[in-house]
């Protein structure tokens, strides 16, 4: 097969709300592309349309215009279980707040993604526990969400987003709930995944201590891409340098 | 990076076989539903009651509706015949009247006629030994030939009633009838009996108390002549159709009416339960707990989708179906169904056990108890929908919400 040049290509996306008090654009004419083997950083202040794009590109919510593609699987003309089904399949989220069901175990949270992506009952053990092997977090496998440190619930969250090898990884302010040491950890994870050229990570931040993770950062403003970088290959390595 | 401790405590699949096996035992949905069930305690004890409330209620509704069914037809489920003649108008077994007299001899000069047997019914005056009266139900039948009634005799025989004034009361009625045993004396429309036989277990639906005697004793004591009777029972010779043998009785006694055994039976089952509105009031109490128990299982069902609303919208997230989604909460409304029909019919039971000895006769059956069970089920199962409907409008984007 031949490889993807990239995992996830968004072009001209805009969304639209329609209101009484007039249309609200949070997204105008983005495009934005994941290259496998990479993670990039997303950054831009507070209503800039960061949470919007992220919603669009993992395939919650559908653009007011523009195509995207997943994998090679454009989301034209998907109806909200088509949607759901490419989600599935090839998306992996890491969410700010965690949203690990607290009912279950570390492990079986990361189980819930495999039988949500079909695994069988008969492998989805063993790779569930892969995962967790993958974050370092196999000792605490049957410990309660409620029992877990808050750097533990989100590399369980990255195990739980890595389960099943979706193509691309959506990682919402990974970092925003933790301490400074966690977040590291926790950044330091995702660029070690994000090196597996069979996928591509996203990251949406507002710390600017993230950027040394990042192989790429794209700035939005205003819901327009602001900027574009490209990590600067050098001993220093704390600067991003303008993407060609 | 992975610290010593970590590594050394890291556990491998291969050494949680067991903790692997629990898992693989049940799969995700069911697995999730019965943790989100037991996750709130309060609420599924307040969904359990619902539901317990629920099947005791419309237990024992349909048990007394049964037990009115088994009453009401007592008479002919322990009478044998293939046909009755009735005097017309004739609305149940309880509301007796005399006919003419000429039955017995129109019916046995009817061809396919094998035998017959009269009964003679009527409402009578008893008065107890100590003082009282009270009304009662007399049933004079050829005791002395092979009719089954009385039944159920626990004390003197049914040969004792051919004794002048010899009656078989049930000991259920003995406080109400003044009397305790055999051979006690009371007064029956101002002539004097004698128990001479002791039933268990046969009550009326109505209050009144059945008193059995011979039909020649029955008939003495109702003032009828003696050729009159109540009721005609006609057995059909083998080889003859029972509508035939219908017809031609029909034309041989037009002032009397002529029905099958299975007609005569609903007659009296529909008067008493439908016409009187008696099983109605049952049905009502029945549908009303089915209702009540549906209520409390849709708020409680509800309330607890809402408090899960953050976790299904991550399984929306996360690619979850509508439908993986509404199989967990239908599997949550069906362990609370199981649960709650459990414990319901274990109270039910005692319920029933505890009115045994009770002028209210409570039947339970394997059907229906079967039938609970898929009404408790139907009933939690829709009782989901109010809760599915909110989930299936879940925005999957409000995980993202700060």
């Amino acid at each position: 097969m031949t490889a993807l040049p990239y995992m996830l290509e968004a072009r001209d996306i805009t969304k639209v709300y329609r209101s009484d008090a007039g249309d609200i654009m949070p997204l105008k004419g983005v495009s934005v592309e994941l290259a496998p083997g990479e993670l990039t950083l997303l950054m831009g202040p507070s209503g800039s349309g960061k949470t919007t794009l992220l919603s669009i590109l993992g395939c919650i919510l559908s653009p007011t215009s523009g195509t995207i593609r997943i994998a090679g699987h454009s989301t034209e003309g998907l109806s909200a279980e088509g949607m759901a089904d490419l989600r599935r399949r090839h998306v992996g989220f890491v969410f700010q707040s965690y949203n690990l069901v607290p009912t279950l175990t570390a492990l079986e949270n990361v189980m819930l993604a495999l039988d949500l992506r079909g695994a069988s009952r008969a492998d989805a053990p063993d790779l569930a526990w892969e995962a967790l092997a993958a974050v370092r977090l196999s000792h605490r496998a049957h410990v309660m969400p409620s029992k877990l440190s808050g750097g533990e619930k989100q590399r369980v969250s990255i195990a739980r987003a890595l389960a099943g090898a979706p193509s691309v990884i959506l990682a919402d302010e990974p970092t925003a709930a933790l301490d400074s040491e966690n977040g590291q950890a926790v950044m330091a994870l995702l660029a070690e995944v994000a090196k597996d050229t069979r996928r591509a990570v996203l990251v949406v931040t507002h710390d600017h201590r993230t950027l040394k993770y990042g192989d790429r950062m794209i700035r939005i403003e205003d819901g327009r891409i602001a900027s574009r970088a490209r990590r600067r290959l050098s001993a220093a390595d704390t600067e991003l340098a303008p993407a060609a | 990076m992975q610290t010593t401790a970590e590594t050394a405590s890291i556990a491998t699949p291969g050494q949680h076989t067991s903790a692997r096996k629990r898992m693989m035992r049940l799969p995700m949905v069911p697995k999730l539903a019965y943790r989100n069930l037991f996750h709130d305690r309060l609420g599924l004890i307040v969904t359990v009651v619902g539901i317990v409330f629920s099947v005791v209620l419309v237990a024992v509704q349909f048990g007394l509706y049964l037990g009115s069914e088994n009453r009401i037809a007592a008479m002919f489920d322990h009478a044998e015949a293939d046909l009755w003649v009735v005097p017309l108008g004739t609305k149940s077994f309880d509301d007796p009247a005399m006919l003419s007299g000429r039955e017995r001899h129109g019916v046995l000069s009817t061809p396919g006629v094998a035998s017959v047997q009269e009964l003679a019914v009527g409402f009578v005056n008893w008065r107890k030994p100590k003082g009282g009266s009270t009304a009662a139900l007399l049933v004079g039948s050829e005791v002395t030939q092979s009719t089954s009634l009385p039944w159920n005799v626990t004390e003197g025989s049914t040969r004792a009633l051919a004794a002048p004034s010899a009656v078989a009361i049930d000991s259920t009625y003995f406080q109400e009838l003044g009397v305790s045993g055999l051979g006690d004396r009371a007064e029956v429309n101002n002539m004097e009996v004698t128990v001479h036989a002791v039933t268990k277990g046969i009550r009326s639906f109505t209050t009144l108390p059945y008193v059995f005697t011979t039909l020649a004793t029955g008939r003495t004591l109702l003032g009828a002549s003696a050729e009159q009777s109540s009721y005609t029972l006609v057995k059909a010779a083998p080889g003859t159709q029972v509508e035939d043998l219908r017809v031609a009785l029909a034309k041989r006694l037009p002032d009397a009416e002529i029905l099958t055994h299975a007609e005569f039976r609903k007659r009296s089952l529909d008067y008493w339960l439908f016409e009187t509105g008696a099983g109605a009031a049952l049905i009502a109490g029945a549908v009303l707990g089915i209702i009540v128990g549906m209520v409390i299982v849709a708020q409680t069902l509800y309330a607890s989708t809402k408090d899960h609303l953050n976790e299904f919208a991550t399984l929306r997230a996360l690619g979850a179906s509508a439908g993986y989604i509404n199989k967990v909460i239908l599997i949550q409304a069906i362990l609370s169904a199981v649960i709650g029909y459990v414990l319901g019919m274990a109270l039910s039971l005692l319920v029933i056990w505890a009115a045994e000895d009770s002028t209210l006769l409570i039947v339970m059956t394997p059907n229906l108890a079967l039938m609970l069970l898929a009404l408790t089920v139907g009933m939690c199962v829709l009782a989901a929908i109010c809760a599915i409907f909110k989930v299936i409008r879940i925005d999957p984007a409000v995980v993202f919400s700060r």
